[in-house]
């Protein structure tokens, strides 16, 4: 028997078992269960992205059909070069994770026990490898399931606040309606291929040849597109994200930000190019809308966060909306029979979801050594962590370099692809989208400039300046397993920074079959240096060039200006010559994010309240001035209060039939009896 | 590789790093003249270059690397955008290194770290010019990319070199277009050089400045090197300025025999921009604060409405 890639990409997840077994054997050693378990956890993941790389680089599409399953419904896997991709990125996140909960997991010891939350990081793992895998509607969704569930028992982990349970009931609720509407999906399609009456078409392969009505395909798609947009966060139905991600311990929201949303992004992928494939050009109009709104809003939104990960989490939807405007330009370009222009927008949207994960990974993580470090999450207390810990300070300054799009990190690169393609729109047909997309290309331009605003102030209020609390805790810097997870991660981003062209032909498959045209054989024409898409008087770029030049300047000015020894003199911070200076009136988050506050305020719904105590005989002069300010969510006055009141308002009056009496109770019986028969003759 | 292109290259750098200077001189002294005060010449930003390169350096207690490390990356961004404009020639072997979205990310780095320097140390000021800063930077930079997708749009490339070829080559037609986005192109470019009526370069009262809060801690050294970037920035931006919508009299082929004329030409532009700068900046006050948004907010609905018309229009 020849060993194919899914086999391999198999193993990986019943290693993942195997470590749940491991993790109830040994559960009575915890310091050993943890190097153990999350070591296991890393072989897996290598296993899985060898698997993704082998099938990626191959162009292989391997299946296997497992005899498990409902009777007469088996399990069918397929790893073709999309499912690759994704298994790729997905393992090579966990892989990096795995590495650093070796060190960060440790911080629980002594607290309370771990077994638990090894016992689900696995199921979570495992459930997204199988996502990916899955090729027929009954394992995909069991598979989301597993891969849900595990998630909501790992957001309640510490679940001794209250914040945690509802963040994790949140959380549930809109995964399960996002679910239900997949699982609706699926039925439309599955039930026009073969009919409703059987069973037979279930396979992902009946769907693909079914021919869709184009009002079905329609309930199909916007069904499977609320489902998914529920799972990554598109605005306005991603509440639950900044309230579940922060609360999970931190290696799980490095995961969950990282790659779990990325899941949605392959179903968006799979059910629109791959199930359905023919679509009208406003589909692509919808995603690009909706991605859109959710770049500008996510990023808006987490500038006005104070607590770093929350801030994060915020950033998510951020990129979960650039992602998707890749893709709903490739949606739109393929709708118009441009498969040159709708690869380079799905390579744009595909390489950002890599970069996504790697540098929203490494952040996450430098947030949880922050956390494992001060024990604190609110970067008003914090300030000056570049003195205590210059390594994790060193890491996270690359993420947020990375996420901010400045070059020669690799979150630039993804965006300059995206508006290149954004650039290449005027030979659309239509006179509508040939409006909304210049638009859309100033929005991401501001996006792009908000981020940077936003990670200058998160990277200077937390690691620059002084510590801003009032008792500064013993800071310690982050152990070597989680320096290492955390530096692998930073290396990736500065490769898919330098050598995307390497990255962009080693995926080039994917458009191939998914639109029909490659993108390489005009990105690397002129080598591996240049990135060229479309052609090399477009639009040129080196991200390599660029690293080395600013490296060459740099040093050179460096030697150049140190060849006569200068002295370099320590000197307290000059004061202005009043009394002496404290650390509380350096600019926090809070004020940093002032001006923009003020700008784009009527985003949000803002409180903010100042109440002076006169000094007694003074007036003018205030003994004591409290400043109160709350930023909410806008979305979940407009649409989620209702909703809940709605809900309530319901319950309430269908409680009226509680009565707590015996004789009610047998009318209802009776009630229904007679109705049944009546209907059901 | 020719390599006459990389003396060519490297003269247009050396160029940059000399003239830079010099042209800040230029437009200190006409604005010296225009209200009425001697000037201190035309050669005083060599003079306080020389002055600061030759002291020693003060350093706050708590600085960290990343404020001793932002002056050479600032300077060295501002060298290495200096190599891909156009500036004397279009033949540049830097040129296809970046088009013109890297270079506005360039410059978004350089803004990055300084911001990031600016709360180093730990002061008041610090953080509140890098809080302006951003702010007036996340207005300003889609604005400035709306103007110049539309310059791209109009000549059919991203990348510098090529979009002043097709101008130059007369294949290039005056659009409306193009006047939106060059009058959009003029108000960013002075948001982001940092003059009147965005940002005052020769204040330090508190409440006003926003790029001096953010370098008020260097000396030495460390401020030689962001001042001279910060002469490079305005340079670059007139000659990015020159470049996406009057090149003329560059020198088109790779050959030294064109340079002086390109020289001159560059000069003569450089001295009637400086003249325009000084009228704008003693023409006006300096704004508000929290007026800057109505100013780049025209900004963006300038390039914006080009953009509109180059996709309606043309």
């Amino acid at each position: 028997m020849n060993l194919t890639p899914v086999d391999i990409a198999g193993s990986s997840v019943l290693l993942l078992f195997l470590m749940v077994f491991v993790a109830a054997v040994l559960r009575n050693s915890q310091r050993l269960l943890i190097t153990l378990s999350f070591s296991l956890a890393s072989v897996a993941s290598l296993l899985a992205v060898a698997a993704g790389i082998w099938t990626v680089s191959g162009g292989i599409t391997s299946r296997v059909v497992l005899l498990m399953g409902l009777p007469d419904l088996p399990f069918h896997l397929n790893l073709d070069p999309l499912a690759g991709f994704f298994l790729t990125v997905v393992g090579l996140l966990s892989f990096y994770v795995s590495v650093y909960s070796i060190g960060y997991i440790r911080g629980y010891l002594g607290q309370r026990p771990v077994t638990s939350l090894i016992i689900f990081y696995a199921l979570f793992v495992a459930g997204m490898f199988m996502v990916v895998l899955a090729d027929d509607a009954l394992f995909f969704l069991v598979s989301w399931e597993i891969m849900a569930a595990a998630s909501y028992f790992l957001v309640i982990f510490e679940n001794e606040h209250i914040e945690n349970r509802r963040a994790a009931f949140l959380y549930m609720v809109v995964a399960h309606v996002g679910a239900i509407a997949i699982l609706l999906s699926f039925g439309v399609m599955a039930g026009l291929a073969g009919g409703f009456g059987s069973f037979n078409s279930y396979t992902f392969d009946a769907m693909r040849q079914a021919q869709l009505p184009i009002e079905w395909a329609t309930a199909a798609f916007l069904l499977a597109f609320l489902g998914f947009a529920a799972k990554a966060g598109v605005v306005p139905l991603h509440v639950w994200l900044p309230e579940a991600h922060p609360v999970a311990p931190s290696n799980v929201s490095a995961l969950m930000s990282g790659v779990m949303l990325k899941t949605a992004i392959y179903g968006i992928i799979r059910v629109t190019f791959d199930l359905i494939r023919d679509f009208p050009w406003w589909w692509g109009a919808f995603v690009l809308v909706l991605g859109l709104i959710s770049a500008v809003m996510g990023v808006l939104y987490a500038l006005m966060q104070h607590d770093l990960k929350r801030l994060l989490a915020y950033h998510s939807v951020e990129n979960i909306g650039i992602i998707l405007i890749g893709i709903g330009l490739a949606m739109i370009f393929r709708s118009f029979e441009m498969p040159l222009l709708a690869a380079l927008a799905l390579i744009a949207g595909l390489y950002h979801t890599m970069n996504h994960a790697m540098f929203k990974g490494l952040l996450f993580m430098g947030a949880g050594a922050v956390l494992h470090a001060t024990k604190e999450r609110n970067m008003e207390e914090m300030g000056g962590l570049i003195h205590h810990m210059p390594w994790t300070a060193a890491l996270f300054l690359i993420g947020c370099i990375s996420i901010s799009a400045l070059p020669p990190f690799n979150g630039f690169v993804s965006e300059w692809l995206t508006f290149q393609a954004f650039l290449l729109s005027p030979a659309l047909p239509s006179p509508l989208i040939r409006l909304l997309i210049p638009m859309g290309a100033a929005l991401l331009a501001l996006t792009g400039a908000l981020a940077a605003a936003c990670f200058v102030k998160a990277f200077g209020v937390t690691f620059l300046g002084h510590w801003r609390g009032h008792h500064k805790p013993h800071i310690h810097e982050a152990n070597w397993p989680m320096r290492l997870g955390m530096i692998f991660a930073a290396f990736t981003c500065l490769c898919l920074g330098v050598f995307p062209t390497l990255f962009i032909e080693w995926m080039d498959i994917i458009p191939t079959q998914l639109v029909g045209s490659k993108l390489a054989a005009s990105a690397g024409a002129y080598g591996w240096m240049w990135l060229t898409p479309v052609s090399y008087e477009r639009a040129s770029y080196s991200g390599s060039i660029v690293f080395a030049g600013i490296l060459v300047v740099v040093l050179a000015a460096y030697l150049l200006l140190h060849v006569r020894p200068g002295k370099i003199q320590r000197v307290p911070i000059w004061d202005c010559g009043f009394e002496k200076i404290n650390s509380r009136m350096q600019y926090n988050a809070t004020s940093f994010s002032m001006p923009i506050r003020r700008i784009f305020g009527h985003l949000f719904s803002i409180k903010e309240t100042v109440t002076v105590t006169p000094l007694a005989g003074h007036a003018a002069f205030p003994k004591r001035l409290h400043y109160y300010l709350r930023v909410r969510d806008r979305f979940w006055g407009w649409i989620y209060r209702p909703i809940v009141e709605l809900s309530f308002w319901v319950s309430r009056r269908v409680g009226r039939l509680q009565q707590g009496r015996i004789q009610a109770y047998l009318i209802y019986s009776f009630l229904t009896i007679i109705v049944l028969l009546v209907f059901l003759r | 590789m020719k390599p006459e292109l990389v003396i060519i290259e490297f003269l247009q750098v050396a160029a940059l790093l000399g003239l830079a200077p010099a042209f800040a001189g230029w437009v200190k002294m006409l604005k010296c003249w225009s209200q009425g005060r001697t000037s201190p010449g035309l050669l005083q930003p060599y003079r306080d270059l020389a002055k600061l390169l030759s002291k020693d350096v003060v350093l706050a207690e708590n600085a960290s690397w990343i404020f001793r490390f932002t002056p050479y990356l600032v300077f060295g961004t501002a060298v290495l955008a200096g190599g891909i404009i156009p500036i004397l020639s279009i033949d540049l072997p830097l040129a296809p290194t970046a088009d013109v979205i890297v270079i506005v990310a360039l410059f978004a780095i350089a803004r990055f770290f300084t911001a990031l320097a600016g709360m180093d140390i730990g002061t008041a000021f610090g953080g509140m010019g890098s809080s302006r800063e951003m702010m007036i930077a996340s207005l300003a930079e889609p604005a400035m990319l709306m103007a110049i997708f539309t310059v791209s749009l109009a000549n059919r490339s991203t990348s510098l070199s090529q979009i002043v070829q097709v101008i130059y080559s007369g294949q290039s037609v005056i659009r409306p277009s193009l006047a939106f986005a060059f009058l959009a192109f003029v108000l960013i470019a002075l948001a982001e050089t940092g003059r009147i009526p965005v940002d005052n370069p020769a204040t330090h009262l508190e409440l006003t400045m926003v790029h001096e809060a953010m370098i008020l801690e260097y000396s030495g050294r460390h401020l030689a090197l962001v001042e001279w970037a910060g002469m490079m920035k305005l340079f670059l931006f007139v000659a990015l300025g020159i470049a996406s919508f009057a090149p003329w009299g560059i020198a088109a082929r790779g050959s030294f025999s064109a340079l002086p004329g390109a020289l001159v030409y560059m000069a003569l532009k450089l001295g009637l921009v400086g003249t325009v700068i000084v009228l704008v900046e003693t023409g006006l006050a300096k704004m508000r604060l929290f007026r800057l948004p109505e100013f780049l907010g025209a900004a963006f609905l300038l390039s914006t409405l080009g953009m509109l018309s180059y996709f309606i229009l043309d």
